[in-house]
């Protein structure tokens, strides 16, 4: 019954030749090092789904971003372990997406037929630290107010346009509201749409070229 | 290389990862609609007895108002439920009382007492009530709801029990 109703699928959407091509492809000798992409995909997933999870209760307003955030931690079940794997997950993700573009840089993986991949992949690491700077003000708290005001100071910093840069990311001269709905709003739908939709490209590229040779001392 | 009863390489990789997926997987997915339906598995407020005023105080044959707020928590915010009513002494035993909430049945405004019209009025939609809380005139479907459950303290107080909610 299952396998006529596999085959049925199988013949219209090609699961096994997808599972060949993506899950079963030919790899080069197994090296441990290799696996930060994946890991950082699977971080990108976990945070997505934490992050999803989180905005059930979370509230973008300065009067109950805090106190949702407190609710979250003390009030309802296993909101801890929720904004926990969020919170600690983010870290790791920054760092291993950036030893995962050491590792490609290290053993020569950006040459060609990849460049367009390790381009891709560097938006990838600017856009997993914009979600870092724009997630990191969220809970409303002292450190998050005081750190985003510092960051885009730096960020006004810029000759010339750097007063429009800092009024760009406030939302006007000062941390308000305003800057709280703003960082939300790319938190949680600009930067991982686009990080999502360059992922995939990532993935295709990947796949298409397959992963490139671990140097051997000859290279 | 392997025998038909021996697990290959490929696939002990396989069945691992299947099962410390699934590990991870039931490990934050229970939690997960922990989380998710907590609020519809928490109590409301609790259940408390609420002082209305001194038996003493309460006339026989005269409603005596009384009012009390009680406190709804509903996640990080706070609100506060105005309640109030009457209390009628009948006689000098304390379990002779008829406490009257008034609110109205209607559409919940607050009904008050009326010497003139001996009885309770409604400002919304003139609803008239008797002293005994039934029905005289006007569209209520029934009579004033009744705090049936009340004490008499050892300081004299009247309490009533309040519901959460």
């Amino acid at each position: 019954m299952w396998k006529k109703v596999y085959e049925w699928l199988d013949e219209r959407l090609g699961l096994n030749d997808m599972y060949t091509n993506l899950l079963d492809r030919p790899e080069p000798t197994g090296n441990w090092w290799n696996t930060l992409g994946s890991a950082s995909l699977f971080l990108f997933v976990m945070q997505g789904l934490t992050g999803i999870f989180l905005t059930v209760y979370y509230t973008p307003s300065p009067d109950h971003a805090y106190d949702s955030v407190q609710y979250i931690m003390e009030g309802v079940a296993f909101g801890w372990l929720i904004r926990g794997i969020h919170h600690w997950g983010a870290t790791l993700m920054v760092i291993v997406v950036f030893i995962h573009m050491l590792r490609v840089f290290f053993t020569a993986s950006f040459k060609y037929p990849r460049e367009l991949t390790w381009l891709i992949g560097i938006g990838l690491l600017l856009m997993t630290l914009g979600m870092g700077f724009t997630g990191y003000l969220l809970p409303w708290n002292q450190r998050a107010f005081w750190a985003t005001t510092v960051g885009t100071q730096i960020a006004g910093s810029v000759p010339f346009v750097g007063e429009f840069i800092l009024k760009a990311l406030r939302g006007g001269p000062d941390l308000s509201a305003l800057t709280l709905q703003r960082f939300f709003s790319a938190h949680i739908w600009m930067l991982p749409a686009m990080l999502a939709g360059l992922i995939g490209v990532h993935l295709f590229l990947i796949i298409k070229h397959g992963e490139s040779h671990f140097p051997t001392k000859e290279d | 290389m392997s025998g038909s009863n021996e697990l290959s390489r490929r696939d002990f990789i396989k069945v691992t990862t299947g099962i410390v997926g699934g590990l991870i997987g039931v490990a934050i997915g229970l939690p997960t609609i922990s989380y998710l339906i907590d609020p519809a598995l928490q109590e409301g407020g609790k259940d408390v007895w609420v002082s209305i005023g001194k038996f003493e105080d309460m006339q026989v044959g005269i409603p005596y108002p009384f009012s009390f707020t009680r406190v709804q928590v509903n996640g990080w915010e706070r609100t506060s439920n105005s309640f109030g009513g009457y209390a009628l002494r009948k006689s000098d035993d304390p379990k002779d009382l008829l406490i009257l909430n008034s609110r109205c049945t209607h559409l919940a405004c607050t009904v008050n007492w009326s010497e003139e019209a001996q009885g309770y009025l409604c400002p919304c939609h003139d609803a008239k009530f008797s002293i005994e809380g039934e029905v005289l005139d006007g569209p209520p479907p029934r009579p004033l709801d009744v705090y049936t459950d009340f004490r008499l303290t050892e300081d004299g107080l009247i309490e009533i029990f309040s519901k959460a909610g």
